[in-house]
């Protein structure tokens, strides 16, 4: 390590400030583009994109840059980047099945195929990951685990988030007990609840310079 | 009512490279075959074969269910010399393998045959 290196590593614990790129990830439906918009609303006053209780709702990557989170001793400055849900699976009859017209679920069928495959790319842009799950799902879904075992490889910093703590049948301790040797953050991107344990939390793990 | 299910050694998927292992799966589920493999895949295979099945979806191929227990806890010399591997990955198409329930150590799934 240079001096440069170490001088600036000894002035970054000191004033705890960088600039970091973070995704949020997660399954379709799980609340991304929600808490995205939590956090830019919070701390910019604008939102990041549209949300809606249809699927696949954001299939192309929405950003918002320099987003400035601050507690008392140290701030970050994050570029904000809300991705598409990753699946397995896209059948255009689920679209349908919210009223959207054969030829337009199609489309939007395509649209979110593509978007999976930009938000998997967008994993080698990043240095950090807010991997969202519902809290009133079965944490141990496909998606969840792959998304996990991808960041645990490339060793990028992350923050499980057990969201949707507001509805009834929501467990966050089940999310937990099923990730013990990660930070997990329940919260509810919607009502604002337990935003300032997540803020904390942020600072603390995307604060830090990576080795 | 019959349901076929492929169990794939770890011999045969050895012998394979990364590339040609996800094409062979991938080329077997839009077939319609259910497979049960042995070894199974890593975090960044479940993830290339994520992004190939997306580049076939269509309307009559609507992608995979995929499940695997998440991997083993690894000891220091698998940590410093192997990838973390999930123990068992069972692969098919989306309209014929549904998983109902799964923990840590059980994946209770249902395949739906032709009638």
């Amino acid at each position: 390590m240079g001096i440069f290196n170490k001088l600036s590593g000894w002035l970054l614990s000191i004033f705890g400030k960088r600039h970091v790129k973070i995704g949020i990830y997660g399954p379709p439906n799980a609340g991304k583009t929600t808490l995205a918009n939590r956090i830019a609303m919070d701390w910019t006053g604008e939102i990041v994109g549209e949300t809606s209780e249809i699927p696949h709702e954001t299939r192309t990557i929405q950003k918002k840059d320099r987003v400035v989170i601050k507690d008392g001793k140290s701030s970050l400055t994050i570029d904000l980047v809300d991705t598409p849900g990753i699946a397995t699976k896209i059948d255009y009859h689920d679209f349908m099945e919210y009223g959207i017209p054969e030829e337009e679920a199609k489309k939007r069928a395509k649209e979110a195929t593509e978007g999976v495959l930009e938000a998997i790319k967008w994993l080698d842009n990043l240095d950090g990951v807010i991997l969202l799950m519902d809290s009133t799902k079965n944490p141990f879904t496909q998606v969840n685990i792959t998304i996990l075992g991808n960041l645990e490889a490339r060793e990028l910093p992350f923050i499980i988030v057990a969201n949707k703590i507001d509805l009834n049948g929501s467990t966050p301790a089940t999310l937990k007990s099923a990730f013990p040797q990660h930070e997990v953050v329940p919260l509810s991107a919607l009502n604002g609840i337990n935003m300032d344990l997540f803020y904390e939390a942020m600072l603390k793990n995307f604060g830090k310079k990576r080795k | 009512m019959e349901v076929k299910v492929n169990f794939i050694s770890q011999e045969k998927l050895n012998g394979f490279s990364v590339e040609e292992k996800l094409e062979f799966i991938l080329k077997e589920v839009e077939k319609g075959q259910i497979l049960v493999l042995e070894r199974g895949l890593t975090p960044e295979e479940q993830t290339k074969l994520i992004e190939m099945t997306m580049r076939e979806v269509n309307e009559k191929f609507t992608g995979i269910e995929m499940e695997s227990y998440m991997a083993e806890k690894q000891n220091f010399w698998q940590k410093l010399f192997g990838k973390s591997r999930a123990r068992m990955t069972i692969v098919g198409p989306a309209d014929k393998l549904k998983t109902i329930y799964k923990d840590k150590d059980v994946i209770e799934a249902v395949i739906m045959g032709r009638k």
